[in-house]
């Protein structure tokens, strides 16, 4: 059941950002709960020209976890792609998740951006997770530029709407079975994760959802069992819905019904 | 009993006052001759508000919180007890919702009851939620007024700029015990604290006025606004996972303006007055705590709570040391064992 990432092996198939929590020590406790092996991190705000976010990231690696940066909060490709080098230095890691920004409200990721940014950072040797939109030919532009992995937005960062275009998110999966396919952002239910790996997906990528519950640990564990759940029914092959009743007993020549 | 507090800092005049109250001889050492903006406390909110925190703290402190509202209400300088008004615009109500589901002691405003309480942000908040109970006060008027009391108390004030790391690892000189109050300086012997960076503003307008801080939620930005007097408002504060304690940046101080300007448009023509910035000492739990090596006690990992959870540690503090009582949840014995945890 394992998930390969770039020549990496997780069994995890949920995948935690590290940003709005209570405390450190309640990340900590949220990620040991999840069973993660990957969390996210955001470099953006937290490194000063000394890298003064220090004490806060080795918190994160005392976790045991891989790091995948993010370029979080980048409205321009320079942005993302300085942003991504300054990672890839402070925390020795090729990886990156590659966020270009294009709205304030939805936090949409703009496609163009992230296509011509992932085209520069793929050159200079990273491997980049993109967060895109559920769009088909974004994926196809994105593998393009050498991307091995897409991370297909459910619905707006934070907003915990779940998965807004099912539709989509299917045609995705159908047209690109063998790429590494992870819904990143919107999550807001343990159900909803459940749902994407139902169908398919390879993993989930969350934040807001735990970090902001009212207790963290606990809901990090709903969502480690629920994305385990998922992907245990994807393998047993769901039967299809069907519209019509389809009697589980027969019911034809009953030799008698029930009375009182 | 002789005690020397090292730091003048909310943590350090707390437990300074608390000491000579009870009795001791009282020596405060301090790098700067008086409470300014070396110290973090300077930068201070100034809210007295433990049940808006509990939103999102551990339910420790909202006990130090209820506490020292009494220590905080002795004072010559009383709080403006005027309570916490917690707004949200409405695309942002499920966070208002949240909110009020995470916290106690409020009201549920409708618009007209908003305009009521502040009538200046009629019209601009369709629900918030009351917090009656709370209160706020200005700082800096408060770390000062602490210092004066302490000289009429009879402590003694040393400026020591430059106290070793190695004189502060040795006991205390001329003192029964040392109570370490020197906030993130504090980290070459408490080696998890770490820095939380906190910007914030003050802006000075006549065009609004408020009676009570007033908290704007927000996914992203949540600010609060502080009325000081003299038409002057603090907006603050981001948190940040930096131990940058000297370098505001454009982003920040474009966030804070932004979320002032949207409780209410006027701040947009308000004069900046200042600018500030500092980095908080925090624990990874975000919790405050006493630590004690050989004759020192430390006080230190107030985060964003240090005028809610000051008063109460100073009292831990003096129990521990005038009369052997230790808390439950507020002390660490054995320095170092407590991080795996």
């Amino acid at each position: 059941m394992t998930l390969t990432l770039y020549g990496t092996e997780v069994t995890s198939r949920l995948l935690l950002g590290t940003a709005r929590y209570p405390s450190p020590a309640v990340l900590q406790r949220a990620i040991a709960a999840s069973g993660t092996e990957i969390v996210t991190v955001s470099l953006r705000r937290e490194s000063g020209p000394d890298r003064a976010g220090q004490a806060f990231w080795s918190l994160i690696r005392e976790a045991g976890v891989r790091v995948l940066p993010n370029t979080a909060g980048c409205k321009t490709v320079k942005e993302a792609v300085t942003t991504a080098q300054m990672a890839r230095e402070l925390f020795q890691t090729d990886w990156i998740k590659l966020e270009v920004i294009g709205e304030d409200d939805t936090l949409q990721p703009d496609p163009f951006g992230l296509v011509e940014a992932a085209k520069i950072l793929c050159t200079e040797g990273f491997q980049v997770f993109p967060y895109m939109t559920e769009d088909l030919i974004v994926a196809d532009r994105l593998l393009a530029a050498g991307c091995e992995v897409l991370m297909p937005w459910g619905s707006p960062i934070g907003s915990g709407r779940g998965l807004n275009n099912v539709y989509a998110l299917r045609t995705l999966r159908a047209h690109f079975p063998n790429v590494p396919l992870v819904v990143d952002a919107g999550i807001g239910l343990p159900s909803h994760a459940a749902a994407a790996m139902e169908f398919g997906y390879d993993a989930v990528l969350l934040n807001t959802a735990v970090a902001k519950a009212g207790e963290p640990e606990q809901m990090a564990r709903a969502f480690a069992q629920a994305v385990v759940a998922g992907r245990v029914a994807f393998l047993a092959d769901p039967m299809e819905a069907r519209d019509m009743a389809a009697p589980s007993t027969p019911v034809v020549g009953r030799p008698f019904s029930a009375r009182d | 009993m002789k005690v020397e507090v090292v730091g003048c800092g909310v943590a350090g005049l707390c437990a300074a006052t608390t000491f000579a109250e009870r009795g001791c001889e009282v020596r405060v050492v301090s790098k700067s001759d008086g409470p300014d903006a070396s110290c973090c406390s300077w930068w201070a909110g100034g809210m007295l508000a433990p049940w808006c925190e509990m939103e999102s703290a551990e339910p420790l402190i909202g006990i130090f919180g209820a506490e020292s509202m009494a220590f905080w209400h002795r004072l010559e300088l009383k709080p403006v007890a005027n309570g916490t008004l917690v707004v949200a615009h409405s695309r942002d109500l499920p966070d208002l919702r949240q909110f009020s589901r995470r916290t106690t002691k409020w009201d549920w405003f409708d618009a007209a009851a908003v305009a009521d309480l502040e009538p200046d942000l009629a019209g601009r908040f369709s629900n918030g939620l009351f917090f009656s109970g709370e209160a706020h006060f200005h700082p800096r008027d408060v770390l000062e007024l602490l210092f004066a009391r302490l000289e009429a108390l009879g402590a003694k004030i040393e400026v020591e700029r430059g106290m070793s790391a190695i004189e502060l690892a040795g006991d205390p000189r001329d003192a029964d015990w040392r109570i370490d109050c020197r906030g993130l300086a504090a980290r070459d012997v408490l080696t998890d604290l770490r820095g939380v960076k906190g910007e914030m503003l003050v802006l000075e307008t006549d065009e609004v006025s408020l009676s009570r801080p007033v908290r704007l939620l927000h996914p992203r930005i949540p600010v609060y606004i502080v009325p000081r007097g003299d038409n002057r408002f603090m907006v603050g504060a981001t948190m940040i996972e930096s131990d940058e304690r000297d370098r505001v940046t454009a982003r920040s101080v474009l966030e804070l303006l932004s979320a002032a300007y949207a409780v209410h448009p006027s701040f947009g023509e308000a004069e900046i007055v200042e600018i500030g910035v500092d980095a908080r000492p925090a624990y990874p739990d975000n919790l405050p705590r006493l630590r004690q090596r050989d004759r020192t006690i430390f006080i230190n990992g107030l985060y964003r709570h240090g005028f809610l959870a000051a008063p109460a540690l100073a009292r831990r503090a003096a129990d521990w040391v005038l009369e052997g009582k230790q808390f439950d949840g507020a002390v660490d014995t054995v320095h170092g064992d407590w991080r795996a945890a």
